[in-house]
This record gives structure tokens, C-alpha cells and sequence, in this order.
């Protein structure tokens, strides 16, 4: 099985991407941005800050070479998983619809949020309803206009929604000020996925959670069962 | 031909600008009545094209392709001159 991990100048977040792969008994292979990427069944954007953020979160990620390959990849129906700045990266690339801006309330955060599984997609189909999970992000505010909104529940696309402990889509439960509490989201074809909060962060006992690790679990299996 | 052109980046209307709402809201603390304030961003350019007309093509494209997020943003492409420079 052959899984890539896309390294941009100010990624962070591909080793631990690495290694929860890993520990599924999966090696990806870490693929610099300047790289062709190769045949490959599936790939993860990982998260950081790649070109310092500048212009806006993801911008100009999006527009590099291998963001091409990416896209065929998608097209090809192959999986393709974007977290934090990968998702925005997705977003600028017009891979899932709507953008991820600046958060409502104007500063990073960084804690543990819990998440409602909304619609199903092949990277969720272990992942339990509720889940625990950090975010660490400023440009965490999903934004999408609101005829795109409707389609999205429409063609169930949207993923993942922050709620409150009892599991409900609260305002005091959306962290960035997200339109309808919406932490992730997918293609219309359902094989890319953009989340802000960050599954590999939550992949192991000893971070606190273990949740995380059933959205690349869920990839391993679709991938194998190809 | 050089030219100079000026590329406004702003939120479309209705999109929320938290940043803008904090400048306001530190403007009402100084003693100012502002009910209301947009920011947007200015990018100067200088390129080559053959005549205006592709000068103003050069930076739509550029708008379009980068300076701009279609989703969020509108643009404004003025040109400055038909001489960067001058």
C-alpha cells in the first residue's frame, strides 16, 4: 500500500501523520513538494504553515506543482485527506467546495474539541459518532455562500460538526465560528476530505485520545480492499 | 511595455471580517463614532504586456489564479500608468 504525505516548506504536522500511519502498519512515504509525486493509492496534506501563511492560509500551497498530481488523484477517485492547513490547502484548491478563513474571534486556538460524525465517507466509516480531538488553527472559519450550503447537506457532504459534550451543534461548541458548526467536509464524490481538527493528534493513548486514529484506519482499509 | 497596476483585495459584503470588527471596536474606545469599517488589501504590480487591454487581461488573470479567493473576495484592478516607474 502505497500512502504519500506531502511535505511544503512550514508543514509540522507530516511526522505525526508519519507515525500514526504507522502504528496501522502502514509505511507512507514522505514526498517534498518539489517531488513528482508517483503512483500512489492514496495521500495526506498535513498540517502547518506552509509559505508562512502568507497571502491566506493555504494560497499558495494550493498552487504549486504537485497540488496538479493531487488533483488528479482525486479525480482518479483516489482517497486525498487534508488536515488543518491541508484542508485549507484543499479548499484554495478548490478540491472541496467553500474556504476556511480567519476564526471569529481572531486568534489561535489550540484544544480539544468533540466532533459529530454527520455523513458518511470512506475515511469515517470507523469513526465513532462522537469523537474527542484537538484543533490548532487561526483560519479555522468555515465559509461557504449559502445556496453551496444547501447543496452540501443535500449531497451530504458535510463530515464533521464541533458540538458540546451532550453532542449537540451549540454555539458555545463552535470554536472558530464556523457556518453551522462544520469542522469538515468532502468532495461531492466523497474520496477528499478537509478537516481542521487533527486526527494524527489524537492517534495514541498517551495524547489522550485514540479517536483519531480510526479516520486512517478507515483510509488503510478502503485503500486495501481496492 | 511596463505597467503598473493596482489590485484592491476586499471581503464581498456580508462576509465577516473579524479583524475589521476589533479596529472598529478600538476606534469606538478612543472616543470615535464608527459604526462601520472594511479593510481590504492593495497589491501593486509591475509586468509586461503588449497594450492595456492585456495589461488589465495579465491582472485579472492574476487576481483570479492567486491574489484573490472567488468564495470570499471581489477585486478591483485599476491601472496605474503605462510606465511603472514614472
Amino acid at each position: 500500500m502505497k500512502i504519500a504525505i506531502i511535505q511544503f516548506g512550514g508543514s509540522n504536522c507530516d511526522l505525526d501523520v508519519y507515525k500514526a500511519l504507522n502504528t496501522l502498519g502502514v509505511t507512507p512515504q514522505l514526498v517534498w513538494y518539489k517531488e513528482t509525486l508517483g503512483d500512489f493509492d492514496g495521500v495526506v496534506i498535513p498540517g502547518g504553515f506552509s509559505y508562512g501563511d502568507y497571502l491566506r492560509a493555504g494560497a499558495i500551497a494550493a498552487r504549486t506543482e504537485i497540488m496538479q498530481s493531487v488533483r488528479e488523484m482525486a479525480s482518479d477517485g483516489k482517497p486525498v485527506l487534508g488536515i488543518c492547513n491541508g484542508a485549507q490547502i484543499l479548499s484554495e484548491s478548490q478540491l472541496v467546495p467553500g474556504t476556511f478563513t480567519l476564526n471569529e474571534y481572531p486568534k489561535f486556538v489550540c484544544k480539544w474539541v468533540r466532533l459529530r460524525k454527520i455523513s458518511t465517507c470512506l475515511f469515517v466509516k470507523h469513526v465513532q459518532e462522537l469523537i474527542d480531538i484537538p484543533i490548532a488553527h487561526k483560519e479555522g472559519r468555515y465559509v461557504a455562500p449559502p445556496e453551496q450550503l444547501q447543496e452540501l447537506y443535500e449531497n451530504e457532504q458535510i463530515v464533521f460538526k464541533y458540538v458540546d459534550a451532550a453532542g449537540s451543534t451549540t454555539l458555545a461548541a463552535n470554536p472558530n465560528g464556523s457556518i453551522d458548526n462544520i469542522a469538515g467536509i468532502a468532495n461531492l464524490d466523497k474520496n477528499v476530505l478537509a478537516m481542521m481538527p487533527h486526527p494524527e493528534r489524537a492517534s495514541d493513548r498517551l495524547l489522550g485520545s485514540t479517536d483519531g486514529r480510526a479516520i486512517f484506519q478507515s483510509m488503510i482499509e478502503y485503500i486495501a480492499a481496492l | 511595455m511596463l505597467f503598473r497596476a493596482e489590485v484592491t483585495v476586499r471581503l464581498k459584503s456580508g462576509i465577516l471580517d473579524p479583524e475589521a470588527t476589533t479596529i472598529r471596536k478600538a476606534l469606538q474606545h478612543l472616543g470615535y463614532d464608527c459604526h462601520s469599517i472594511k479593510q481590504a488589501a492593495v497589491y501593486e504590480l509591475e509586468f509586461r504586456a503588449d497594450s492595456s487591454d492585456n495589461a488589465i487581461d495579465l491582472a485579472t488573470k492574476m487576481s483570479q489564479q492567486l491574489l484573490a479567493n472567488p468564495i470570499i473576495h471581489d477585486y478591483e484592478i485599476k491601472l496605474i500608468n503605462g510606465k511603472a516607474g514614472s
